[in-house]
């Protein structure tokens, strides 16, 4: 595993936090998550390796929450609120929107390799309904003027700089 | 009559000008002295102080605090866990957000108080996985504390030490479910256990006695621990005591938190007042009162029965508008008060719409465990799309409901209720609008809006 300095330091220091090893699945999960971008085969077995536990212990793991994902996504992360408070101020015209803007499908790597939209379950922010998560930023009662106006700067900075 | 006035104890600081996240200000506002005045006390003291003040657990089920505490097993000679339900994810519920973000100190006092008075040693605070931020911030909260020698080793001079970390959660539902949270926290599935025997106050995480309490009780306790648990046995009402933060959204003019005492203050009150009533236009239609899997509300339906006021039964009669947001006015009347989260709809809203949003969020979350919750949460989502996106027949209200009551109760764990009881309420209560809507579709009157 070719993982961050940080990210490793990291690693071996979250194990401590437990006593037993198999407690750290999750936080490694996402440390690698946040370093490599996705969990790729060779993570579930390094992981397994990691905590003494068999990959199957993993596996399971990744498939079972939905913040896990097995294959790289695009280099912003969009994730539109889909749940009820947020579908009754206009959350599904906002997922749209962003959709038009990026040309893409949900889940899918936009053709700009740019961003990878995402319609989750609720993210506990209903009173600023609908709300939007990029990347790690909460932004509130995005409609669809506000979610083009997103787009524009999710495009704007791509120019500026990479992010990941 | 009108709406009293706000009773802000958990969220005080909340959106105040110049209030920042770091210990500096939280010790500046008096942070931290009740953790040093709890400490020279003998720990049975405070819990007999949380179990005199009545206080109820706020992340749903309302479960006496000071009576989950008094079950955890203290003989067994295994460390005693805490774990903080920060997982916040019942649709509808957005209190704890603002506590983790704004004010994570005080949190982090009740937790330290807590762990003292059940003689933890190690506490958990099992974070959603949506609040990275939350997450960070509450790692550098607990950073500060432990600099100042509120957490850690020999807290405050004394013997006892306590240590807490965050522990973050991938975006699971069924996590919120303590059984679930404590295998998730085990690095597994989040499979929620069977009771009994995994009752967490005697088997819980590594199989040892656990107290897993919510966000908001937590910040609770630190008051009680403060001012004495029969001083807070005297805000609101009784058997309903404390103040409760009420999280409102949906067609409202001003969604939002609102913190009150318990009981204090009637749905109406809040709906018509304090959230300014409905949207420019449009008219309230109906509300879930606790949290997306709360029996909903009808406006214009009328709830009769018998009450105890005091030592006496009387007569109650009461329309949506009347009733006292506690937890015993909601269960009378055949829904919760649950985590909080009011959830308003107006005449805009179809219900079957409403109905296929929430199914599809329940399917999406069953953990999978039991086939009745897996397969009939499932089922529930597929025949609510397709009334909405395919064909609808007038008889799908009965077959809903068909499904709906195999579920509930036959279950490991509660979700099995909370994923049936929207389907089963809504029929009930808006069965005719089920049965017109293949009409209503062919008729186009709705379309507006679109929840699923």
């Amino acid at each position: 595993m070719n993982l961050k300095p940080e990210t490793s330091a990291r690693i071996d220091e979250v194990i401590t936090h437990y006593p037993t090893k198999r407690s750290a699945t999750l936080p490694l999960l996402h440390l690698i998550q946040e370093d490599v971008g996705f969990i790729s085969d060779e993570t579930i077995e390094w992981i397994a390796q990691k905590l003494e536990i068999q990959p199957i212990n993993v596996y399971e793991v990744v498939t079972f929450y939905p913040m896990f994902r097995r294959k790289p996504i695009g280099r912003r992360h969009i994730r539109v609120c889909r749940t009820l408070s947020c579908a009754l101020m206009g959350g599904y015209k906002t997922c749209d929107a962003f959709k038009k803007e990026f040309q893409t499908d949900l889940n899918e790597v936009s053709p700009d390799g740019e961003v990878t939209i995402e319609f989750v379950e609720c993210l506990a922010s209903c009173g600023t309904a609908p709300v939007v998560m990029v990347d790690e930023k909460l932004y509130e009662k995005v409609d669809e003027k506000k979610a083009r106006e997103l787009s524009a700067q999710i495009k704007a900075e791509s120019k500026v700089a990479p992010v990941r | 009559m009108p709406a009293p006035e706000q009773r802000r104890i958990i969220f005080k600081h909340i959106d105040e000008p110049g209030y920042t996240n770091d210990i500096d200000c939280y010790v500046r506002n008096g942070g931290y002295e009740v953790l040093k005045k709890a400490i020279q006390r003998k720990p049975e003291e405070l819990i007999d102080e949380v179990k005199k003040s009545g206080l109820r657990g706020r992340g749903g089920a309302g479960f006496p605090c000071g009576v989950k505490w008094s079950l955890v097993d203290r003989k067994s000679g295994k460390p005693i866990y805490l774990v903080v339900n920060a997982d916040e994810s019942e649709p509808g519920t957005f209190k704890d957000r603002y506590i983790i973000h704004q004010d994570p100190h005080q949190m982090i006092e009740g937790i330290m108080i807590t762990c003292f008075a059940n003689n933890v040693k190690q506490a958990y605070i099992y974070i959603r996985g949506e609040f990275p931020e939350g997450a960070r911030i509450l790692e550098k909260a607990i950073a500060e504390a432990r600099a100042k020698n509120f957490v850690g080793p020999n807290i405050l001079g004394s013997a006892y030490g306590c240590e807490i970390y965050v522990h973050r959660g991938a975006g699971a539902y069924i996590c919120g479910e303590e059984t679930g949270l404590i295998e998730s926290l085990e690095g597994k599935r989040a499979y929620p256990r069977i009771k009994p025997p995994y009752f967490p106050a005697v088997l819980g995480l590594y199989q040892c006695p656990t107290i897993v309490n919510n966000v908001e009780t937590l910040c609770h306790v630190k008051y009680i621990a403060e001012f004495g648990g029969a001083e807070f046995a005297k805000i609101g009402t009784p058997n309903n005591t404390g103040t409760r933060i009420l999280c409102v959204s949906g067609h409202v003019q001003k969604p939002g938190y609102y913190e009150y005492e318990v009981g204090k203050i009637t749905l109406g009150q809040l709906l018509n007042e304090v959230c300014g009533g409905p949207l420019p236009g449009r008219k309230f239609k109906a509300v879930i009162p606790g949290g997306s899997s709360a029996k909903i509300l009808k406006v214009g339906e009328r709830y009769k029965g018998k009450r105890k006021v005091g030592n006496d039964m009387v007569d109650y009669d009461w329309g949506i508008e009347d009733v006292p947001m506690d937890f015993d006015s909601l269960a009378m009347i055949g829904s919760m008060g649950g985590s909080g989260g009011v959830i308003v709809m107006d005449d805009s809203v179809n219900m079957v719409d409403a109905l296929a949003n929430i199914n599809a969020f329940y399917a999406h979350e069953s953990c999978g465990q039991c086939t009745p919750c897996r397969e009939g949460s499932l089922w529930m989502k597929k025949i609510t799309t397709r009334m909405v996106h395919g064909d609808a027949r007038s008889e799908d209200g009965a077959l809903l409901k068909n499904v709906a009551d195999q579920i509930a109760g036959r279950t490991i764990c509660a979700f099995g209720e909370a994923c049936s009881w929207p389907t089963q309420s809504f029929i009930a209560k808006f069965g005719d609008e089920f049965k017109a809507y293949p009409q209503t579709k062919q008729e186009a009157k709705h379309g507006g809006l679109e929840l699923v």
